[in-house]
Order: C-alpha cells, then structure tokens, then sequence
C-alpha cells in the first residue's frame, strides 16, 4: 500500500484523536506523578496503637496541663489538657512544639567534657560515673580547703522539689550562693513584704475582675501565665470589662485593650501617682479600708497632693491631663478594678517605688485580698523534708554573705539578685566564684549585659550545665550533665506565680529518655552521696523518683492520673489577718526604710547628645526569651516585619525615620553605649516618635541552625541599672542612635 | 430509608478576640506534619496552611489599630457548589469539592505540580513544595500517620483536618451511630486556640454554634446575616466557608477590596 500525504495525515490525526479518547493520557499523568513521588526518603510515618499521656508542661512557668498523644512509643502531637484549672485546653505555640525539643537536633546526647577552649564546642563524651565524680572531687576539695561558700548554684526557680534540693544541696555543702533568675515577681515580693509585712507571691484575680489597668504589662505577650491570661483576656471581652494599656508602643495587648494610651516610657509611677492624686483630691477611695486597714495614708496623700496634680504629671508622662483625670474616675468607680504592672512578658523587674506605687493604687481602692484584687498568696507547702544537720564546714560556709548582695545590709529584703553577679565575680572584691551550676536557666542568653557576663563566666574555673540542650551557657560550660527533657522526666511543678487557688501538676515521662541523659534530681543525690558525711545524710533517698514520690505523699495518686492536683475550696484571706506588719495594717510607708510609693525616675544609660532615640525592647508570645529558645514551628511563625533572613527590624515611627532620612528595609547600624548591631528599617505607626523597639528572644548564638544566627540578642545591647531600693535591675530601655552603612 | 442531610463544615473566626499569638499556626504544622527549613522568613516559600497575617488601619500614631487575621484555606463553595477557584482549574483531579462536607480535598500523589490552582486560589492558600521535606535526624519520629508527609513537587494546603473527620466518622460508626455530635470533629487549630476565637462545625446545621454566630443566607451563597461577620474578598463570589467576626469597622472593610468612595458603606448592603 502506497503512504500518500492524505493517508498519513488521517493515520496521525487518527492517532492522536484515539489516543486523546483513550485512558491512556490521564494514566500517564496519574503515573508520571506517582513515579515522579515515590521517593525513598520521604518519610511514611509507621501506624500504631494511639494513646494519651497526661502530662504539665515546663517549658515556661505556666504550667499549663498537657496531653500527649502517641502512636506506640512515639510522642506525635502536644495538645492542651481539657478540664486543666489553668489552660483547659488551651496550649501556646511554645508548648505545641514541644516536641521538637523533644526530638530535635540541638539536644545533648550524653555527659560531655570540654577539651578544646571555652566555647570553642570542642567535647568529649564521658560516663555518668566520671562525670559526677569529677564535680564530687572538685567539689571536696573546695570544701576541704574552707572554700565551700564560693560555690554557687544558678536556678530558673525556687520553687518546686529540684529547686529545694539545689538548695538543701548547698546549705549542706555549705554555700549561700543559690541564686535564680529574676522576674517582675520578685517586684511585688518585696512590695508585698515592705507594705504588707507578708513573704507571699501576688495573686491577681482577673477573673473576677471588672477594669484592668495595665502599666505595660504584655497581658497576652507572655506575662504571667500566658494562656490563663489569654483565657482572662477573652472572658474580659465577653463581659466587657475595660483594659486600659499604658506603654509608649501599640503591643498586641495595646492592640486588644479597650484603650490605649501611649506614655512617655519610664514615666508609669508618675501616671499611677497623677491618678491617686485625682482618687485622693475628689474623694474616690475606699475610705472604709483606708481608716481600718492602712498606716501612713496621711503622710503619703501629703506627698500625692503636693507634687502629683494632673498638669504636672502631665509634663512628665506626656498624658493630657484630662484623660488622667478620667482614668482615675474610671479606675476608681469601677467595682473590682486591678491595676498590674512589669513590662512585657514581666521577665524584667521593675523598681521598687513603681510597683509599690501600682500597689498603693490598688489598695487606695481597697482592692487587695479580696474578690477581684491584688491578693498575697502563700505558697503552698507540700514539702516536708527532714531538718538538715549541718557539719562545721558547712555552718561556716553558710556564715558568708551572698555573693550577689541579696539579704546584706544594703539590700537586707531581696532574696535573690542575680542581676549583680556578674559585677561581683569581674569585680572580685568579695570572694572569687571557683564553680558554678546551671540549671534550667540560659544566663549567657538571657542576662542583659551580654559581655559582662561572659567576662563574668570567663573568671570562674569551673561551671557545670544541666541543660538538655546546646544553649548558650552549655556551650561555654566545662562540664555538661544534660537533664531529661520534660516529656521524659518527672517533676513537680508548683501553681505559676500569679494564680490565686493552689495547683499542683506533675509532669511525668511521656516517653522513654531518648539519649544518655539523667534526671537532674537523681544527680544531685548522687553528688550529695559521693561527697558523704553530713552531705550525704541530707539526702535519705535511693532516687529523685522516691523523693518526688514520699513528698507528695497523698496526693501522688491523683496526681499521677490526672496529672495535676487543686484545692476546689478557695477563701479569699481575711482584711484582718491579712497585714503581718508592726502596726497590723496595711503600710504606705515602710517603717523600716521610710521607703514609699513615688516618682522616682530610673534614668538610662547613654548621653542625649550622643545617643539622640530612646531603644526599648517588645516581647511577644511567639518569640520565646528565656532559658528555652524558640523550636523550629515558632520561629515559623515570626513575621517578616520582624525578621527577614539573618537580619532583625526595628521599630521606629515614620516621623522620626523621615527626619533621620530613613525607610523602611533600610540597613543600619544600630548603637547604644553597651554595643552595635545591624538591623532593619521597619517603619511602625504604633511606636512613640524618637523611640526605637526590638524584639527580645533573636540572636542567639548557640541552639541549631533553625534558631541560631537569626537577629539580635537584646541583651547584648542594653546594660542594667541599679534600683537603689531593692537591687534589682530597674532598666527599662537605654539611649540609641542609628546610623546608615 | 432516613436522609442524611449534606453537611458543610465552616468556620467562624471573631477578629476581636484573636491575639495573634500563632498558636492555630503551630497546632496545625503539628497535626499535619508541614515541614520547616532553616530559614523561613520568605514568606512566599514558607509553608503555612494556617497563617495569621497582620492588618492595619493605617492612621498614624497614636490612632494606629492592629488586627491579626488567621487564614485557613477558605474551603470556597463558589458559585454552584463545587465551583471552587482551585477545583474548576485542576487538570488531574487532585483537589475536589466534596459535596458531603463541603471540603475542598487535597490528594498529594495525584498532583503533578502544574500550581494552576496556587495561581487561581485569591487567597494564598496554597503552597508548593519546592524542596524535599527534610526533618533533622530524629525528628521524623513526631510525624503522624494520620497525614502523609507530602514530596517535592506538590501543592498542599489546608484540609479542614480532614483525617480527624474520618476518625470520627469510623468511631460513631463503630458505634453503630450516623451521625457525628459537633465536638467529636474539631480542627487541630480551634482545639488549641487559647482565646476562644476560632470555632468550628456545620454550617447547614442550625444546632451548631458557627450556623448562630453568622446565620448564613444559604439561598443566597451563604451571605452572612451577622452584620459584624464577613467573607474575605466576598465579592469576588468564591462562597468561603470561613467567616471573620469584627466588631470594627476597618478590620470589615479590610476583608475585601472595597473603592474610595464605597468605603464609607458601614453595613453589608443586602439584595432581595
């Protein structure tokens, strides 16, 4: 047969119009992608057996109640525990990826030992035996030498059965120096202590409260317990209750509340003394509780009257002083308004007169202990452990005054001042540091002042991390002995500071330990152990596990199924046994300091004419700033307003930018008196003009490559500032300049 | 034989109680296995099937207001049901419209990368996988069965979770039961919001509570009745099944692209 051009032509058309009818496009399509997607190194999760696993989460101090589902032995998704007295059911971004920190790259398989130089991540892995006979032989040869004092242990808390045995540990060996990372807790500690005579935590009610003012605190920006306060913050909607937000920058809690008023930052204790002065001037305290509970309320409305009027306070925070005057009517007329301060997520004290001043407000409107208020709670107290016999050495150990000054006689009521240690240890005008422990706390990190600290570490021979991951302390360590991650370990975890009704939870394994790491508890005992004598007899338990088990005693079955323990009968303290000062009543002026709610101002480091804006760090829920560093999922979710790259943006207002000849995404140099960084443009209507923000919870160093190199640390950029009442560091923010590159 | 009314499963987002503290974000990565890189701040390569954005008002200091806007996949309906922008465009039927649930699927082996749908989706819903996923060694343990890890070369979005609606539907039939209640099925992101904002159920079930937050004009492309609640980009005619509450003007004018002059409308304008 003769191919002509028309029989070819039909026989292609043909072709492809019975192929096109065919089924045989559409499998090819279908094949080429199932061909094209079989790859090997996809993962295909393997299938199993689901159950869940009641758990506390540790990650902050939150303590919110977790539940853990698991396809057999693997962990597969953190979800918040239903029914829990603190998140019920609610979960952060922190804790939902949890797991992450629980498989993820950046953990510490087993006891590792430095071989190279500090910080040069040069490590070699030893035994558990070596390991805590190392630290035994150190450690018995300072005590031997009369040097036990110049131990000190690092703690993220104090509260809890780690803590205590930290502490037990030390008071045995023989050294004062447990010192734990600071917070706006340690503010009301001590105004607490100074106005109400009581060594109690504060407790708010927001759940019963009817008007909130806040003085910068980040009520869903992580103060707190952050989903109990979100949980507040939504039922506030539902019933219309006021929050008021005071802070230079529109936060996202700025955002959320009824109103926000911008403020000149720094100048808060004048803006709660401004609105006393209006309560006191038009009659609007609780006079009931002022003439029966309180002393000194004479003498301090004298001081209100005379220097705090609505103009003047005017000058001072830049607040029109008609809206202090409204405010102050609105506070005060309120049923059960609470009034909170420590900015931010409240990882930062603040001075000792400005939260007194917040709390001499509250009891103006005689809101403290009661439903709705400010309440002084004591902690509870489930641990019983057997008195500690001390031996010579330790008795004497114990004779030397802390190293940060906490409890000396210039700051003779704060208990702890970590804040100060790096100045003692550089200083060395005490007693040098010859070995210091770190647990659950990342104070290269997290300490403002980054290169005095790291000097400060620098100096001290002989530091030891527990931590169970590569921070930024593990990193410049000698010595690591990693803890258990939470899902695998388990601990106490006492009520979160800021709660009123007492809850216990336990966090218990999840999982298997997934590497060579030992529960920190266990290592402790087992160094008491090594050491002997008194040392040794101070801890009677085999185990952490018995330990935790004969403490909690009763309440272990519970807490073991369902994970956390609450005591449903909740009475608010009596007004009568509330005040265990000399007078028995409330003190607006501390008799023994003389010490009492006023402007103060806590100037900042940097010179004006050299330093022209002002640098304020922002915190936000999704960056988490303390010893845990945001997992893979969180940093996710960073926008790229705030991150983009290796680079970290700053705030500034449009008008300031344009008056320095800036815009938005612009490189530049941003200084301040404590160091340089290069960051970003971002230009915000939500910020102050001549103010600047950053993010804190970037730049760390150390963690993996998800974390790591990405941003600035904002302590590497600001210093402390003493509060000359209290010792605590007072700084809000330090002086800045930006200049182009 | 009784008949099962179709179900359309929806959600009710309220603008006002939303934080934006990213919480619906990493509760979904970690129900269904989204992966991560190194560096995630290219927002356009980053993948979030639930992802908040921040919106502004624009005014200047200190009138300035912010508003967070969590976004699913909008699960559209479009015009007649099943007209979804993404299903009317894909050539290999890797993403339907089930008109049971009202669930725009996703089926990862089928989809061959072409991203026409990506190209049709208004709302940025979905993303392509233009590397392999990569779990950092041990961390493939976390991965759930319930959701397969997806390959290079693959669109994915948002699936309303739907494997915890089979879970459901295989347990209330283990019961011997038709019919799920509205708590059994509930999307990994509402389940862990810790302000309450997002709610979930059937938008055809006057029972539930997202049908009584938005009363949705089902004759008319399920409008909402609500006057503080809103479609994104309504207009646009795709019939979403995610609807925004907001008590604020702007943030309701922020939901779709509105003129100048037309800006001034406070109220939804209804037809008929």
């Amino acid at each position: 047969m003769k191919i002509g051009r028309r029989s070819f032509l039909s026989f292609v058309i043909g072709g492809a119009a019975g192929t096109a009818l065919s089924p045989l496009p559409w499998k090819l399509t279908d094949d080429s992608s199932i061909w094209t997607q079989m790859w090997p190194w996809t993962p295909v999760p393997k299938d199993g057996e689901t159950s869940y696993v009641n758990s506390v989460c540790t990650l902050c101090s939150g303590g919110c109640g977790i539940t853990v589902r698991k396809i057999d032995e693997r962990a597969v998704k953190i979800e918040g525990m239903k029914g829990h007295p603190i998140n019920n059911g609610g979960a952060c971004l922190l804790g939902l990826s949890g797991l992450q920190l629980l498989y993820g790259p950046t953990r510490i398989k087993s006891p590792l030992k430095r071989t190279g130089k500090r910080g040069q991540g040069r490590w070699e892995k030893i035994s558990w035996k070596e390991a805590v006979s190392e630290i035994v032989e150190k450690l018995g040869n300072l005590r031997s030498k009369g040097q036990s004092h110049t131990v000190g242990f690092v703690s993220g808390s104090d509260r809890g059965t780690i803590p205590r045995l930290f502490e037990r540990f030390l008071t045995a060996y023989g050294s004062p120096n447990l010192m734990r990372m600071l917070s706006v807790r340690d503010s009301y500690e001590l105004t607490l202590h100074m106005m109400q005579g009581v060594q109690a935590l504060p407790g708010f009610d927001f759940e019963n409260a009817d008007f909130i003012l806040s003085l910068g605190s980040g009520i869903i920006d992580g103060w707190g317990s952050p989903v109990r306060m979100f949980r507040a913050n939504s039922a506030w909607q539902n019933a219309n209750v006021k929050v008021i937000q005071i802070e230079p920058r529109l936060s996202n809690t700025a955002a959320k509340s009824s109103k926000w008023i911008p403020i000149n930052p720094g100048t808060e204790t004048a803006l709660v003394m401004g609105l006393a002065h209006v309560i006191i001037k038009e009659y609007l305290y609780n006079t009931g509780f002022i003439l029966n509970y309180t002393k000194g309320f004479e003498d301090w409305k004298r001081l209100v009257m005379d220097n705090y009027s609505p103009d003047s306070v005017e000058t001072i925070t830049g607040i029109d002083s008609g809206t202090i005057v409204v405010l102050a009517r609105s506070f005060a007329n309120a049923s059960r308004p609470l009034a909170i301060c420590g900015r931010g997520d409240g990882s930062s004290p603040v001075s000792l007169k400005e939260c007194m001043a917040v709390h001499a407000l509250n009891a103006l409107v005689g809101n403290v202990n009661k439903k709705g208020g400010v309440w002084a709670v004591s902690d509870t107290d489930y641990i019983s452990w057997p008195e500690i016999e001390m031996d010579a050495r330790a008795a004497a150990g114990m004779q030397h005054e802390r190293l940060d000054g906490a409890g000396s006689k210039k700051y003779l009521f704060s208990r702890y001042l970590m804040n100060r240690l790096p100045e003692a240890v550089n200083s060395g005008e005490q007693y040098p540091l010859q070995a210091l422990f770190v647990s659950g706390a990342n104070p290269l990190y997290t300490l403002p002042d980054t290169k005095s600290t790291e000097k400060a570490f620098d100096k001290i021979p002989f530091v030891v991390s527990f931590s169970s991951y590569m921070d930024e302390t593990a990193q410049n360590a000698d010595l690591i002995l990693p803890n258990h991650v939470f899902l695998e370990r388990y601990e106490d975890v006492p009520a979160p500071v800021g709660l009123i009704q007492p809850v216990i939870g336990l966090s218990k394994p999840v999982v298997e330990p997934q590497f060579n790491t030992r529960h920190v508890g266990d290592v402790i005992i087992r160094m008491a152990k090594g050491l002997g004598g008194s040392v040794a007899n101070a801890f009677p338990w085999n185990s952490y596990y018995s330990c935790l088990k004969e403490t909690l005693n009763d309440k272990w079955e519970i807490l073991v199924e369902k994970g956390f323990w609450s005591d449903t009968k909740l009475m608010s303290p009596t007004l009568e046994s509330s005040f265990d000062t000399v007078s028995g009543k409330f003190e607006f002026i501390n008799p023994d300091t003389g010490s009492m709610p006023q402007f103060k101002p806590v100037g900042i480091e940097g010179d004006e004419r050299l330093y022209p804006l002002v640098l304020i760090p922002y915190d936000t829920i999704r960056l988490a700033n303390s010893y845990i560093g945001d997992p893979p999922f969180a940093i996710k979710t960073v926008e790229d307003t705030v991150l983009k790259g290796e680079h970290v943006f700053v705030e500034i207002n449009p008008k300031t930018a344009r008056s320095a000849g800036l815009h938005e995404g612009q490189r530049v140099l941003l200084s301040t008196p404590k160091g340089k960084a290069e960051v970003k443009i971002h230009l915000f209507e939500g910020i102050m003009p001549g103010i600047i923000a950053l993010p804190r919870g970037l730049g760390h160093t150390a963690y993996d490559d998800y974390l790591a190199g990405k941003g600035i640390n904002f302590n590497t950029l600001i210093g402390t500032v003493e509060d000359p009442d209290s010792g605590m560091d007072a700084a809000w923010g330090i002086r800045a300049k930006l200049s182009k590159v | 034989m009784k008949h099962y009314k179709a179900q359309k499963f929806g959600m009710v987002i309220d603008l006002d109680k939303c934080t934006g503290c990213g919480s619906c974000m990493v509760a979904c990565m970690s129900e269904n296995n989204v992966p991560f890189r190194k560096d995630e701040s290219n927002k356009l390569l980053s993948i979030t099937w639930m992802r908040v954005y921040r919106l502004t008002n624009g005014e200047p200091f200190p009138n300035t207001d912010i508003c967070y806007l969590p976004r699913p996949c909008m699960q559209c309906a479009g015009q007649h049901e099943g007209h979804s922008p993404c299903v009317s465009v894909c050539p290999s039927i890797a993403t339907d419209y089930s008109t049971e649930t009202g669930i725009v699927s996703q089926i990862y082996t089928r989809c061959f990368g072409c991203r026409y749908c990506m190209a049709s989706c208004p709302y940025h819903a979905r993303y392509f996988n233009w590397w392999d996923p990569i779990w950092p060694d041990g961390m493939e343990k976390y991965l759930s069965p319930n959701v397969s890890p997806r390959m290079r070369g693959v669109v994915e979005k948002c699936s309303f979770c739907f494997h915890r609606y089979q879970l459901a539907k295989e347990k209330a039939f283990m019961e011997k039961r038709r019919e799920l209640e509205e708590n059994e099925y509930q999307t990994a992101c509402t389940q862990a919001c810790p302000a309450g904002a997002i709610t979930f159920g059937d938008l055809n079930n006057p029972n539930h509570a997202v049908y009584n937050m938005v009363k949705p004009d089902h004759k008319h492309s399920g409008r909402p009745r609500n006057p503080h609640a809103f479609r994104l980009l309504e207009r646009l005619g795709t019939n979403p099944k995610v609807y925004y509450l907001s008590s604020r003007n702007w943030v309701r004018q922020a939901g779709d692209n509105y003129l100048k002059d037309e800006a001034k409308v406070k109220k939804p304008v209804h037809h008929g």
